[in-house]
């Protein structure tokens, strides 16, 4: 009655886990507390975007600038970039490690899926943060028209 | 529940059976490459069941015909099988339940290796029972050397994963167990939970620490079909999301 009686058989056979972080809870975790972010995020992006004053009407590159311009909707575009783009290449991990059994397989979709994040996020980054709608020195026919005005 | 008495009249009026048409996955390792269909006509009552059909085909038709059953009571857990595309034990699916008008579809539960007709090698579901260690480890002694004393509401906190038969229903309905045989499977899990949330177990932390591994909990991606499999009403979606909310804890 003192001693721990040892599991029947076979012993643990899987590889035991390094003592590191735990990815597969964190992975989890992140899943569940962006996911209830982005559903605030997204919906109020779309509710701004189409359906506020003259709704999907008013959707132009002006609309645009005017929003990247407002720090508030820097922050906010930045925000969902990064928990948006994280969450669907997570996701997409998870679907892969179900789905792909080959080894090889595997870790050429996931290296993809790794690529594909990171070159979205870095350049949805890039022009969250150093978005001009009037370059200087740009010719003017191609600039739009607000840009003459100041 | 009614009592049977003596001034019943005899004979009721006569039940009457009709034919039902079951097709089976048919798999003899001796000489077949692939599993076939085979279908068979049966006469059943209404209140007869999946389990009585295997036995009529097995008896009066063609004695080949493989699959497991002990208890034929809903309690041993040997006869888990699809039935018309659903994990379900034949011993508790009655005729009645089921479209007779069309045929009825029969096949081993899916994702563990076949071995003959209905019969699949259950071994690697026993597996991953055993490596949650299903077994109660404490190391104090009861008071007075007798039982370990429990409130009602302490046993009723892990009731619902006693009931488990180890039938392999839900683990053979989970898509991620399908794709992957390494998933523990919502029955390891449910037979985890059973011991982490006891009172008089002692080693909830080192099941916690087996289950939050790579293939662990974090696998369920919580589709409810193992729930719906479950011939006990067992929830066991439920019991994997407490078990994942006492990984997060570090406690049960």
């Amino acid at each position: 009655m003192t001693t721990t009686i040892e599991a029947p058989r076979s012993p643990y056979s899987r590889a035991p886990r390094g003592r590191g972080v735990n990815w597969e809870k964190w992975g989890w975790i992140y899943m569940r507390v962006s996911g209830v972010v982005l559903i605030v995020l997204i919906f109020g992006h779309l509710f701004v975007n189409l359906m506020v004053g003259e709704g999907v009407s008013a959707l132009n590159f002006g609309f645009v600038a005017g929003k990247l311009a407002d720090p508030f909707w820097r922050v906010w575009d930045i925000v969902m970039l990064w928990l948006a783009l994280i969450h669907g290449g997570n996701g997409m991990r998870t679907l892969v490690n179900d789905y792909a059994t080959a080894r090889l397989t595997r870790g050429i979709l996931k290296l993809a899926i790794l690529g594909a994040v990171v070159v979205l996020i870095v350049l949805g980054t890039l022009v969250v943060f150093t978005f001009d709608p009037c370059p200087a020195g740009a010719p003017t026919d191609l600039l739009p028209l607000f840009c003459q005005a100041s | 529940m009614s009592t049977a008495t003596i001034d019943q009249p005899a004979a009721p009026e006569a039940i009457e059976s009709f034919t039902v048409t079951l097709i089976i996955r048919r798999f003899d390792p001796e000489v077949d490459d692939e599993p076939r269909w085979q279908d068979f006509d049966v006469e059943m009552f209404p209140t007869d069941r999946i389990l009585d059909a295997l036995h009529k085909i097995k008896w009066e038709q063609d004695g080949s015909l493989s699959f497991r059953r002990s208890c034929a009571h809903g309690v041993c857990g040997s006869d888990a099988m699809r039935i018309n595309g659903r994990n379900r034990l034949a011993c508790k699916t009655l005729i009645k339940d089921l479209d007779v008008t069309k045929p009825v579809y029969v096949e081993a539960i899916k994702g563990l290796p076949l071995e003959k007709d209905l019969i699949v090698d259950m071994e690697p579901f026993f597996e991953s029972f055993k490596e949650v260690q299903p077994f109660l480890m404490a190391s104090s002694k009861p008071a007075d050397g007798k039982e370990r004393i429990q409130t009602v509401a302490q046993r009723a906190r892990f009731d619902d994963t006693t009931k488990c038969i180890l039938c392999a229903a839900c683990t053979s309905s989970c898509p991620v167990f399908w794709t992957d045989g390494q998933y523990f499977g919502p029955a390891a899990i449910v037979n985890a939970h059973r011991f982490i949330f006891d009172s008089r177990d002692e080693n909830a932390a080192v099941r916690l620490d087996i289950l939050n591994d790579k293939e662990g909990v974090w696998r369920c991606r919580t589709t409810f079909n193992c729930t719906e499999a479950c011939p006990r009403g067992i929830q066991v979606t439920q019991a994997i999301a407490e078990v994942k909310q006492a990984i997060m804890r570090g406690k049960p």
